[in-house]
């Protein structure tokens, strides 16, 4: 029975990592342009809210993620627009974003708190999740077989391919890049694009697969963590994956010392733990700056204007 | 024989300058042609234009006997114009191989592209490791990368811009070889130069701008130097005179053992770098870029604390653990290299800018107070004095070309008449008027009894201003030799960074 137990612990692990992985595989890829989104919490709760006003409007999680998708990309677009043709700062700019999204999917949601829809379910039949080892892998629903492929697709795109390579040359050197004859602004339009449909995704993924219903600030501060991870992993999308479930692993810890009955330590320290976790992350990055700041694009956040 | 490009009638202006008028000028295939002129000539601009980077205003361009359109970079690059900009368009992260793609116009193979490239350095015997990254490079190898580049388009004109500003004397002889090469299969070449003796030994021909109209043609290898370089500045030119040398003077900064991590990622760590500034003297500090000039800049102005108080001392007074200001007041100035943003701040004016260092020493700030009328008297005092072309104090630092902004620094720090004053590339893209006038001044400095240190890659400049020179290296400074006793093979050897290269004579063997 052990095993059923595991494979359980392990289901709710992969669910609880794949909107950080989704949403910070998006940052990842802004941020290799050169653009630092602090946004990603208010995409993800537009994403978040529009995924389950489609869904319970039309009564498809699939219109609803694609929905969710499409805020994201527009939440987005509202970040693109000030920051790279208003050359607004983006540290300002992504903050504002943060909150934008925060009021504007309470105003939205407000008429669909307490619905509730169908929950997206697994892609595979049934049948071939009946043993618990089976169900580990066959058990899962679309987002997660998409976000690991995202991760393969996004590793490959960066390292391998003449479009990656681009992205990283205008992330590391803007000026350089225009001056040999690339178009410094609308790749980092697109790369803003892939950000936010990568976070409406991963904020649609609570509304319609983790809890399906709506509540204000659903994706409770899972933004935040994911902008942490991209740093944690020194923009590298291999080790965006283990840190994304590293921090699925520490929540889904928090979820089973609940349910396990544990009253020595108060709720409220262990709904801490994601967020120490982040901070100590952090910590230790900076202690071992060196090594992690190499890889950082050097163009992070500068603005741009060809002149 | 058909120039591979003859320009006619070429003018461009920009708000309020006319950039370019009316110049006429043609290049033969196989011809090493140099484009001389001071800074502000219009070299660049005529440059961009040909490379298709900005449209002339009139005038035709004909490649090859045919007339043509150079709408963009592409353009120009499909027609065979292959340029080397003065600043790199590297991505010093990335790997040669990849920036070397990153260059090319379109997708190729990574595999076939290897090939080519390394084909490209064998038949050039250009030493090149493809998979190192590129700010683990020295610049003479940075820049063969963007040579790489453009022969992998078989150019059939090159445009050097300023190419040999940053390079040692042996690199610069290495790059004349590869573009006589380059000229004899019957690629044309536009050599853009300020530095005369270069032109002499490498260009038949030479066209010479002066504010944006052409002065003269001429063969430069019969024509005298002197005679070009008046006419590209249109005056006499002034010599610096060396005042009465007040000789060695009292030691007035003594650096010994200093030792301070590189700025990560990519700093240099200094190590034990000892030296002695005496009033009086100009002491030369020779380097090539990237071996530690700046983390020494920054330790001696107190921007990062030295690693023991007594490492640093000034007028026998231990200071390495003081901040900036506090040194300032003592009367240790420098000028760091980077104009905009680390000497001024762009968005302030000048005035605002004089403020900011002068308040060690001079009372523009009684009880903490600005006194608006002092400070614009100082800066006002320093731009007639320093001849800074400007509307006036109220201008912001931005808003000046870079020569007049480093003669407002410069003047800043002079003005203060400090007793040590380091400066770093002081007269880096300024032009030569300016330039003399900034080293005249440092020369006069040093006549009233200040120690002037100058740190610089221009080694022309330091052998004309110093008394001393040391060169430095991986973080390491060599011993100081009076400049008199050195010859310039000597200098570059020890410059070149080539580990386990034999000391010159009279260097300690520290290394």
């Amino acid at each position: 029975m052990t095993t059923a137990i595991l494979v359980s612990i392990l289901m709710t692990l992969v669910a609880a990592s794949t909107p950080i992985l989704l949403a910070a595989l998006g940052e990842l890829v802004t941020e290799k342009a050169g653009v630092l989104n602090l946004g990603v919490e208010g995409m993800m709760l537009c994403g978040a809210v529009a995924g389950f006003a489609v869904a319970f409007s039309t009564g498809s999680t699939m219109l609803g993620l694609l929905a969710a998708v499409m805020a994201g990309v527009a939440t987005a677009m509202v970040f693109a627009v000030l920051t790279l043709s208003l050359t607004a700062n983006q540290v300002a700019t992504g903050l504002a974003l943060t909150i934008f999204g925060i009021g504007a999917s309470s105003l939205i949601g407000a008429g669909f708190v307490g619905r509730t829809i169908t929950r997206l379910g697994p892609v595979f039949p049934a049948a071939l999740s009946e043993h618990p080892w089976l169900r580990a892998v066959f058990g899962h629903d679309i987002v997660v077989y998409l976000s690991l492929a995202l991760v393969i697709g996004v590793s490959l795109f960066l390292r391998r391919t003449r479009p990656g390579l681009i992205l990283r040359a205008v992330g590391e050197n803007d000026a350089s890049a225009h001056a040999i004859g690339y178009p410094v602004i609308a790749i980092r339009y697109a790369a803003i694009a892939f950000g936010g449909a990568l976070a409406g995704l991963g904020g649609a993924y609570f509304s319609l697969a983790l809890t399906p219903m709506w509540a204000d600030g659903l994706t409770a501060g899972r933004g935040w963590i994911a902008l942490a991870l991209v740093v944690f992993a020194a923009w590298r999308p291999g080790r965006l994956l283990l840190g994304a479930y590293l921090f699925g692993a520490v929540m889904t810890l928090e979820l089973q010392a609940k349910a396990a009955g544990i009253t020595w330590l108060a709720p409220e320290l262990l709904a801490m733990t994601p967020y120490l976790a982040t901070v100590a992350v952090l910590t230790m990055m900076s202690l071992g700056r060196r090594a992690g700041r190499a890889n950082a694009p050097a163009c992070l956040g500068k603005p741009f204007s060809a002149s | 024989m058909t120039p591979r490009l003859a320009l006619s009638g070429i003018s461009k202006s920009f708000p309020g300058v006319k950039a370019n008028e009316d110049i006429s000028l043609s290049v033969r295939p196989g011809e090493i042609h140099a484009l001389l002129g001071e800074n502000g000539a219009g070299k660049s601009t005529l440059v961009k234009i040909i490379y298709g980077v900005q449209q002339a205003d009139s005038g035709t361009i004909a490649w090859d006997g045919a007339q043509v359109a150079i709408a963009s970079p592409k353009v120009a690059r499909r027609l065979g114009i292959g340029m080397v900009f003065q600043h790199f368009s590297l991505f010093d992260a990335m790997t040669v191989i990849e920036n070397i793609a990153l260059g090319l116009d379109e997708a190729c193979d990574s595999d076939a592209l290897k090939g080519r490239v390394a084909a490209i350095l064998e038949s050039y015997s250009l030493p090149l490791d493809p998979e190192r990254e590129v700010h683990t490079l020295s610049v003479g190898e940075r820049q063969r990368i963007e040579i790489v580049r453009c022969l992998l388009q078989n150019p059939r004109l090159l445009i050097m811009d300023e190419p040999t500003s940053v390079l040692t004397p042996q690199e610069v002889d290495k790059l004349f070889g590869t573009l006589r090469q380059i000229a004899a299969q019957g690629c044309a070449i536009l050599y853009i130069s300020h530095k005369l003796h270069e032109i002499k030994a490498l260009c038949e021909a030479a066209t010479i701008l002066r504010a944006g109209r052409v002065v003269a043609t001429c063969d430069p290898r019969v024509e005298s130097t002197k005679r070009m370089a008046e006419l590209m500045i249109g005056a006499e030119l002034r010599q610096i005179e060396h005042g009465g040398s007040a000789g060695a003077g009292p030691v007035r900064l003594s650096v010994s053992g200093l030792t301070l991590p590189g700025e990560p990622p990519f700093g240099t760590d200094l190590r034990a770098v000892a030296f002695e500034a005496r009033a009086g003297e100009i002491l030369g500090i020779a380097g090539v870029a990237g071996n530690g000039q700046s983390e020494l800049l920054t330790a001696l102005s107190g921007e990062r604390p030295a690693n023991t108080a007594t490492a640093i001392a000034l007028d026998g007074k231990p200071v390495g653990q003081m901040d900036a200001g506090a040194r300032r007041a003592l009367g240790l100035c420098c000028v760091p290299e980077e104009r905009n943003g680390h000497a001024a701040v762009p968005d302030f004016s000048l005035a605002d800018n004089a403020i900011l260092t002068a308040r060690h020493r001079l009372p523009l700030t009684p009880l903490g107070i600005i006194s608006t009328s002092d400070v614009a008297r100082f800066a006002d005092s320093v731009i007639k004095r320093f001849d800074v072309r400007t509307t006036g104090t109220a201008a912001l630092a931005r808003s000046l070309s870079g020569g007049n902004l480093q003669k407002f620094i410069m003047g800043r720090e002079i003005g203060q008449t400090p007793g040590v004053l380091v400066v770093c590339q002081p007269t880096w893209g300024v032009d030569a008027g300016a330039a003399a006038a900034i080293r005249q001044e440092l020369v006069d400095l040093a006549a009233k009894g200040s120690a002037v240190v100058v740190i610089s890659q221009d080694l022309d400049e330091l052998l004309e201003l110093a008394d001393r020179l040391c060169v430095i290296n991986e973080g390491r400074l060599s011993a100081p030799r009076a400049v008199a006793s050195l010859g310039i093979d000597e200098i570059g050897l020890m410059m070149g960074g080539v580990h386990g290269a034999p000391s010159p004579p009279g260097a300690p063997a520290h290394a």
